[in-house]
């Protein structure tokens, strides 16, 4: 077993590491465990000489296994995986071993103990890769032609963008028409474009594009295949239903949102006067003379922020996110209200204005153009009464900029600023298998690192479908699954890490319990050695894990985090020798 | 099984170990490091793609070494693999308590509780917390000494 020739690299990261942990001892440490060829530390790993450095020595001794005991493996995985690529190390036979953000900066106030967690991480971190095996890449051809579905502004610009880049196109709307919500749009903050005209343009030229299929009153119902080559079922209601069959290397999901729907008596709303944000925009943008609203002049509009958003957590169902938009959507009407002729006296009752980055601009202009604005505390949203007599609706509330005094305004309109809901998909979220999220919308791996990809390969998340946001967040994200689909269609090829579930076929006795348990369908029943055995499909496998508990004679094992591998590294930490 | 030098000084504050998760725990507990918030560095953390792919074996393996407890920090119903990720969770959790009591350890020597990408503070409570009453609890060897 210590046949192994592993080299180990201890990162200083400066002083990020090296003040708290003594390096050296480290090294010292690593430099008599069995195995290990090369031990050294380095002020900075990452740097292109240390990096040259390992290929040398890689070369030199021969290694077959590295280690690099540095930062998270969130920053660096993928850049040590590549130097052992050019150092003809398998990548699959490399380790991070984290020990700054889990142990020198956590520990700052303990210098020997970190030390001696550093020594034992690393011990864990050589023992996992005594155990690697080289492993190669799944490589698998991909199809160049890419399913958008939903045709709003998202899915729009990412059709005509994957259109540009050279895949053929299917896109496919529910509704009978292209556009979504904005299509509906009139003017739009902060550049005062025509939401509809935006559209119309991006329409005609997704409809002018020859490489672009567009299917309206259509809907994806199911998908086969596995990553590069999916089968997509699109439903298409015409004069009579009928389905056909499309082959995609890629999915860019763009269905979008639903706007909140208040309940019944929710902030009033339900009576007359009463209206959403939408509702709001819509008569704002209708009027050319002074406001007026069901033939009343209008003089005075209160709104209530944060309707439908923020929710408190032990409310049933509640929606605890915040809606991001409708901060900037709210100030941005006042001031189209601004524009109109006759003076509006205007309030607003806010938990805290988030008009984020440069749309602080239209908060500004709004005060500066009379808006009043009035902080309600949090647990203490504000009242909407309606006096039966005169028919005046009166908002009460409690004013914080004001030491809390209780403020109670008469008002001819109570507009409720509210957010945006995941839109009922259910059939999309079951075809797909797509993640759906605590909110309901659907899940991104990872919020900054991997933005728009799903733990279903090839299958990308853009726009409100994901969470609340603008159109011109929503196009940016349609744009990056744009750039997603590229990565891996326009090579012809795609390369996914062999870190999948592998079931060990002279131990397993199938019983079914594995295929029960995987939601991706990876797992199924075959033949071997005149047996019953299970069988996973790579490229399905999504490597969760979840199988290998559930298996009952322990068969299954998941590539990089073997049964043997997790064993050897908790002997690693408590320094059981091997 | 030989212990080294190091491996056999007696630890005053109790060795736990932490499975967490590549995409949502771990951004958490490193969020807490890169947050300078302390705990025991006697916590250590080993990374997987899910805890539903924990092995309650691990876990009795973990205690039997010399670890005073295992700490799961799940995704809850972040989990990008597993819509009902936290149900099988507990379900590995359950067995493990099983595994342990039958081997004469405290089922409290496992625990588990969600820990998203930003939880960093929460971690490091958890941390403080089960430090404690791992302390009231003893050092898991007592059982096999």
């Amino acid at each position: 077993m210590s046949a192994r020739k592993i080299g180990v690299y201890v990162c200083q990261c400066g002083g990020n590491i090296g003040d708290y942990v003594d390096v050296d001892r480290v090294v010292e440490a690593a430099s008599k465990e069995p195995g290990v060829a090369v031990a050294k530390t380095a002020m900075f790993t990452c740097s292109d000489s240390t990096q040259q450095e390992i290929v040398a020595d890689a070369r030199e001794q021969g290694l077959d296994g590295l280690v690099v005991a540095s930062c998270s493996p969130k920053l660096h995985t993928y850049t040590f995986r590549d130097v052992a690529r050019r150092a003809d190390i398998n990548p699959f036979q490399y380790t991070q071993v984290n020990v700054r953000e889990q142990c020198s900066w956590t520990h700052t106030d303990d210098h020997e103990g970190a030390t001696e967690k550093a020594l034992r991480l690393v011990r864990a971190g050589i023992n996992r890769t005594r155990l690697t095996e080289p492993l190669e890449s799944i490589v698998v051809e991909t199809t160049p032609q890419s399913l958008v579905v939903g045709g709003g502004i998202a899915g729009l610009r990412a059709a005509l963008g994957l259109a540009q880049i050279g895949l053929s196109v299917f896109l496919v709307e529910k509704e009978d028409r292209l556009g979504g919500w904005v299509s509906e749009f009139k003017e739009m903050y902060p550049h005062g474009r025509n939401g509809g005209e935006l559209v119309t343009q991006l329409e005609s030229a997704v409809r002018a594009h020859p490489d672009i299929t567009v299917f309206t009153s259509a809907e994806l119902i199911a998908k086969s295949g596995s990553f590069g080559n999916y089968q997509a079922t699109i439903a298409i209601q015409g004069e009579r239903l009928e389905t056909i069959q499309v082959q995609v290397g890629s999915i860019v999901v763009a269905t979008g949102f639903d706007t909140y729907q208040p309940a019944d008596g929710e902030f009033g709303y339900g009576q007359d006067g009463v209206i959403t944000i939408a509702e709001f925009k819509k008569l704002v943008e209708a009027s050319s003379g002074p406001l007026e609203y069901n033939g009343r002049p209008v003089k005075t509009v209160a709104y209530v922020y944060c309707v439908g958003s923020r929710q408190p957590q032990y409310e049933e169902g509640a929606n605890t996110y915040c809606s991001r938009y409708c901060c900037n959507a709210a100030t941005h009407a006042s001031l189209q209200v601004n524009a109109l002729p006759g003076r509006v006296h205007q309030y607003h009752f806010y938990r805290d204005m988030r008009t984020y980055g440069s749309f602080e601009l239209l908060y500004a202009e709004s005060l500066e153009k009379g808006s009043a604005y009035v902080k309600y505390p949090d647990e203490e949203p504000p009242t909407i009464e309606k006096d039966p007599q005169s028919g005046r609706l009166t908002v009460t509330a409690r004013d914080l900029l004001s030491e809390g005094e209780e403020l109670a305004l008469d008002a001819d309109l109570v507009v409720l600023v509210t957010g945006m809901v995941p839109r009922e998909n259910q059939g999309l979220t079951k075809a797909l298998k797509l993640p759906v999220g605590q909110s309901g919308f659907f899940n991104e791996i990872h919020p900054k690192l991997r933005p728009v990809e799903t733990v279903v390969d090839g299958v990308y998340i853009a726009g409100c479908c994901q969470a609340p946001r603008n159109s011109s967040e929503s196009v940016q994200s349609g744009l990056a699954a744009v750039s997603q689909s590229a990565a891996i269609l326009k090579r012809g090829f795609a390369e996914l890490d062999p870190l999948v579930a592998t079931v060990d076929l002279d131990v397993c006795e199938w019983c079914g319990a594995c295929q029960d348990t995987c939601p991706y369908d990876a797992i199924s029943q075959d033949q071997h050695a005149g047996k019953e055995v299970a069988v996973i499909a790579k490229t399905a496998c999504k490597g969760c894990g979840g199988c290998v508990p559930v298996c009952p004679v322990g068969a299954i094992d998941l590539q990089g985090y073997t049964d043997a591998q997790i064993r050897s590294m908790i002997d690693g930490m408590l320094g059981v020798g091997v | 099984m030989t212990a080294t030098a190091t491996g056999e000084s007696q630890a005053i504050a109790p060795r736990i170990l932490v499975f967490s998760t590549n995409n949502i725990s771990d951004p958490g507990i490193d969020l807490a490091g890169s947050s300078h918030m302390h705990y025991s560095p006697n916590v250590m953390v080993i990374s997987l793609p899910c805890t539903s792919g924990i092995k309650p074996s691990w876990i009795l393996y973990a205690v039997q070494q010399g670890f005073d407890g295992v700490f799961i920090a799940a995704d809850g119903e972040e989990c990008a693999y597993l819509p009902d990720c936290a149900e099988r969770t507990a379900g590995v959790m359950t067995d493990a308590q099983e595994l342990l009591s039958e081997a004469g350890y405290e089922p409290q020597r496992v625990r588990m509780a969600a820990v998203c990408s930003v939880c960093a503070e929460p971690f490091t409570n958890y941390m403080h917390e089960y430090s404690r009453s791992l302390a009231d609890l003893g050092p898991s060897r007592k059982a096999t000494a």
